[in-house]
C-alpha cells in the first residue's frame, strides 16, 4: 500500500459505497425537482477552474506593491477588495491579518472549516483534518514544525480562530530582493500556506 | 453541543500531513456532494448554521472515522430527511417515492449559479448598543448548551480582551435551530496562550475567537 492511500481515512470499499449514496441523493433531488444537475455542474465547474489561491496572491502582490491599497485592505479587506473589478467575488466579513518582523499569524477553524474560499479556493484536506484543528491553537509552533516551517522563538504567534462569519487571510511579509518586480511577478511568490499562516511566500532565487 | 467536532487543543491526532498538488476533489462524489450542499442551501433548504448542526450531531465514531465530504454527505442527507424534503422511503428506493415539499427560494437554476458564489451577508442592523468596547477584559462563559453554538470549549471561563468588533451578525445558535436569525454583536478576543493552557504554555502565543456578546461576561 503507498503511502498516500495509508493516509486516507476510506478505503476502496467504502469509498464505491458512499459513490452509490452519493448517486442515489442526487437522483432523488433531482426527481423531486430541488436541483437542476447542470447548476451542479456549474456549481463544480466554479471552484475547479476560478476559485483558487491566484486570487488572494493577486491581493496580497498588489498590497506588497501599493501602500494606500495596503492601509485600506488592513483597515477594511472586504471593501478594499471590492475596489479591484478583477477580484470581486469576496463577501463582507473578510480580514486581512499582516505578517510583521514582530507577529507571525496563523488561521484555523477549530469547529469547522471556515476559510476564505473567494480569496483560497476550496480549503486543503488537512486543514479541515484532527491533526491541524486540535493543534493549531495549542502547538501552533509544533505544526508549523510539521510544514517544514520555523518562526523566530522570540516573535509572537497570533492564531486566530474562525468561528463566526468573519474570514481571515494573511499578509506575509515582502520577501527581500524583490525591489522594482511587478504585481504579476510578485504574484507568483505568494503560496496558499502563506495566506494561512503555515507557510512563507516563495523566495526571488 | 460538547462533541467531537470541538477539536481546540485535543491530543492524539498526530502530525499535519499536508498532500503535494493536493486536487480540488480527491473523487467526483466529492464534488456531486459540495454542490448538492450549496444548491439546497441556495433554494433555502437550510442555513449554513443548520448545516453544520447537522454535522455535528454525526455520531463521534463516525464523525472521527469518515471523510471530510463524506460527513458533508451523511450531514445532508439527515438533513433533509428531518427537514421533511426527503423520507427513509426516498433514499432506501433510491428514487423519490413521496411528493417534494416546496423550497423557500425555489430551485437554484443553471443561471443562477454565480449569483450564489458571492458569500451570504451575516451583518444586521444591531437591536441595541454593543455592551463591551475596544480594550475590555472579557470572560468567557462557562456554558454547555447541548444545542449548537459557536463558543469552543478550550476557551470557555478564561479571561481575553476585546480587540475587534465587527458589528452585529446572525446568531449561530439561534439560527441553526431555526430559532430565527437573533443578531448579536460579534467581537475579535484575544486570549493570551498560557492562559488557556497553562504554565508550560507557548509563552509567545495569543489565540483570539470571534464571540457573539451572548457568549461573554465583563471581567
Amino acid at each position: 500500500m503507498s503511502e498516500h492511500h495509508h493516509h486516507h481515512d476510506h478505503d476502496h470499499s467504502e469509498l464505491s459505497e458512499t459513490e452509490l449514496r452519493v448517486r442515489a441523493l442526487e437522483t432523488i433531488l433531482t426527481e423531486k425537482g430541488y436541483v437542476e444537475p447542470a447548476a451542479l455542474d456549474a456549481i463544480i465547474q466554479a471552484y475547479e477552474t476560478r476559485i483558487g489561491p491566484h486570487n488572494g496572491a493577486r491581493v496580497v502582490a498588489k498590497a506588497w506593491s501599493d501602500p494606500a491599497f495596503k492601509k485600506a485592505l488592513l483597515e477594511d479587506g472586504s471593501k478594499a477588495i471590492g475596489t479591484l473589478g478583477h477580484v470581486s467575488r469576496v463577501g463582507d466579513h473578510l480580514v486581512v491579518v499582516e505578517n510583521t518582523p514582530q507577529r507571525h499569524n496563523m488561521v484555523v477553524c477549530t469547529l469547522c472549516s471556515c476559510y476564505p474560499w473567494e480569496m483560497l479556493g476550496l480549503p486543503p484536506v488537512w486543514y479541515k483534518a484532527a491533526p491541524y484543528r486540535s493543534r493549531a491553537v495549542k502547538d501552533p509552533r509544533g505544526v508549523l514544525a510539521d510544514f517544514g516551517v520555523a518562526v523566530p522563538k522570540d516573535i509572537e504567534i497570533r492564531v486566530w480562530d474562525s468561528t463566526a462569519e468573519t474570514r481571515f487571510l494573511v499578509l506575509p511579509m515582502r520577501p527581500e530582493g524583490t525591489d522594482g518586480w511587478s504585481e504579476e511577478r510578485l504574484a507568483g511568490l505568494v503560496t496558499r500556506d502563506s495566506m494561512i499562516g503555515t507557510g512563507f511566500p516563495g523566495s526571488p532565487s | 453541543m460538547n462533541g467531537v467536532h470541538d477539536m481546540g487543543g485535543m491530543d492524539g491526532f498526530g502530525k499535519v500531513e499536508a498532500e503535494p498538488n493536493e486536487p480540488v476533489f480527491h473523487a467526483e462524489w466529492e464534488a456531486r456532494v459540495l454542490a448538492m450542499v450549496r444548491a439546497m442551501g441556495a433554494a433555502g433548504a437550510f442555513n449554513i448554521d443548520t448545516s453544520r448542526f447537522y454535522r455535528e450531531t454525526i455520531p463521534p465514531h463516525v464523525y472521527l472515522s469518515s471523510s471530510y465530504y463524506k460527513k458533508w454527505f451523511l450531514g445532508l442527507e439527515e438533513m433533509l430527511i428531518e427537514k421533511g424534503y426527503l423520507t427513509r422511503e426516498d433514499v432506501a428506493a433510491g428514487h423519490a417515492v413521496h411528493p417534494a415539499k416546496a423550497l423557500k427560494h425555489g430551485r437554484l437554476e443553471r443561471d443562477d449559479v454565480e449569483r450564489t458564489m458571492v458569500r451570504g451577508k451575516f451583518a444586521r442592523p444591531a437591536p441595541a448598543p454593543a455592551k463591551f468596547g475596544i480594550g475590555d477584559r472579557v470572560r468567557a462563559k462557562n456554558i454547555h448548551p447541548a444545542t449548537h453554538t459557536r463558543l469552543p470549549r478550550y476557551v470557555r471561563g478564561h479571561v481575553g480582551v476585546v480587540e475587534l468588533n465587527h458589528g452585529c451578525h446572525v446568531f449561530p445558535d439561534s439560527a441553526a435551530m431555526e430559532l430565527g436569525e437573533n443578531p448579536q454583536w460579534l467581537y475579535t478576543v484575544v486570549f493570551e496562550g498560557r492562559d488557556l493552557w497553562g504554565a508550560d504554555g507557548d509563552p509567545t502565543l495569543k489565540v483570539s475567537i470571534d464571540a457573539f456578546e451572548p457568549y461573554l461576561d465583563p471581567a
